[in-house]
């Protein structure tokens, strides 16, 4: 037990942390927004598409949510390039986190959509809705509040992923940490800043996440 | 181009490296399921102290990144003297971070058997620990088991992280074949095929014993 605690030259670069951050967050709210979109049109192909469309749904939900995110990672990181796409490693992060996220996100607002009874479907038809308004007022907007929940905490359990990112050396909170490791030698102490940093944005998150259900869904059910 | 071409040899290199996913998913899962069970009861038990200090774990361990927390224990180990090995701590690390998560399993199916149960069992006469051991925890049991199946392909899958402190197991030798053939899409095509085929029976066992445990009773979600 001859272990000297060194926190001063580690919490004096606290711009790099700063950064780490900023990039984590960037890398967060990048692929939620991607992977909620394709979780959208995904649940609703899955729900009311054609049956090749929903197998083909269901398949990538499978392969997606069977295989882990670090081989997703490196299966997007390595294998484009020989497509002639030039990704950096933001972008391959950014790419992967996203099909990653879109597949729970399909599965999770499909229970959503699945939860709203059809009879209410049917009666938006014959008040003469259009496609359109059935589809986001009927449809969509009653699914998200009803796994508003779960869907939140899976943008929490990306936030947590988006560390693995560094395995492709993408610039974000646990690379910079990486980094500073190799230049300091203080791992130890490094990982234990980076790990409040991280609880300390997981609890914000929570925290804006359930203000805006406040603000998101007023109304009455 | 490359080193050498991924043929047979090398799927039958990645297949053999499967073995150490495997190993480190069972240490984990029985590891953690036993310090599970143990945070479950510190949870539900009647000692407010040991309530909060098993909560803060709990949250602890479920919002920081798992990789964090490898790395925290790997090279923490210097902190006591050791020398930082993979295997030791990949161990330790999958086994404190699963027990976090089957506590809140197994204390959701606790706290998921009715109210009703407790009074019944306490208007018969039956002390707290009976109560508990006769008639809670059958039934918690029962409720905990879908959830649990699920968590395992969790586990599976996050074993993955390993390799990122140099433990080789599948996905470590994955990187490492593709880096001496370069053919990603089919070395990276294989190792996602073998996790895919560890995880995605895990997965209908897990959906067929939600369903078989819905039907014929109120549904209630554990956790």
């Amino acid at each position: 037990m001859n272990y000297v605690f060194q926190f001063g030259p580690i919490l004096a670069r606290w711009p790099e942390f700063l950064y780490g951050v900023w990039r984590t967050m960037e890398l967060t709210a990048a692929s939620v927004a991607v992977g909620f979109v394709i979780g959208v049109l995904g649940a609703l192909g899955r729900s009311f598409g054609p049956l090749w469309l929903r197998a083909l749904i269901g398949a990538y939900v499978e392969i997606i949510r069977n295989t882990p995110l670090l081989v997703q990672l490196y299966f997007v990181f390595f294998s484009l390039p020989l497509l002639g796409l030039r990704l950096s490693s933001d972008q391959a992060a950014i790419l992967a986190l996203s099909i990653h996220l879109g597949a729970y996100a399909t599965e999770i607002l499909r229970a959503g959509i699945q939860s709203i009874p059809g009879g209410q479907i049917e009666a938006a038809k014959s008040l003469g809705l259009s496609r359109r308004q059935i589809i986001r007022h009927v449809i969509m907007v009653p699914a998200v509040r009803a796994v508003y929940p779960a869907l939140t905490s899976q943008f929490i359990l990306q936030l947590l992923g988006t560390s693995i990112v560094s395995a492709i050396a993408a610039e974000e909170l646990t690379a910079i940490a990486n980094n500073m490791a190799m230049q300091t030698f203080r791992n130890f102490e490094i990982y234990i800043v980076i790990a409040v940093i991280y609880f300390v944005l997981v609890r914000v998150c929570d925290l804006v996440f359930r203000l805006a259900s406040r603000f998101l869904f007023r109304w009455k059910t | 181009m490359s080193l050498r071409e991924f043929g047979p040899s090398e799927i039958y290199f990645l297949l053999l490296s499967a073995r150490w996913t495997l190993l480190l998913s069972v240490v984990a899962f029985a590891g953690g399921g036993a310090l599970g069970l143990l945070i479950a009861a510190l949870r539900v038990g009647p000692w407010p102290w040991l309530r909060h200090l098993a909560a803060g774990y709990v949250s602890f361990m479920q919002s920081t990144p798992i990789l964090i927390q490898l790395f925290m224990v790997y090279y923490g180990s210097s902190f006591i003297g050791l020398r930082p090995d993979p295997w030791p701590a990949a161990a330790i690390t999958f086994c404190l971070n699963s027990a976090a998560f089957f506590g809140e399993i197994f204390r959701g199916s606790i706290e998921a058997v009715s109210k009703g149960q407790w009074e019944a069992s306490t208007s018969l006469g039956l002390r707290y620990l009976a109560t508990l051991r006769l008639v809670i925890l059958p039934q918690a049991a029962l409720l905990s088991l879908p959830p649990t199946v699920g968590f395992m392909v969790q586990i599976v899958k996050t074993t993955s992280v390993a390799s990122l402190i140099g433990l080789v197991e599948l996905s470590r030798t994955g990187t490492m074949i593709n880096t001496v053939t370069f053919q990603p899409v089919l070395v990276f095509g294989t190792v996602a095929a073998i996790y895919f085929a560890l995880c995605w029976p895990l997965s209908l066992l897990g959906q067929y014993l939600e369903r078989r445990l819905i039907t014929g009773r109120e549904r209630r979600v554990a956790l």
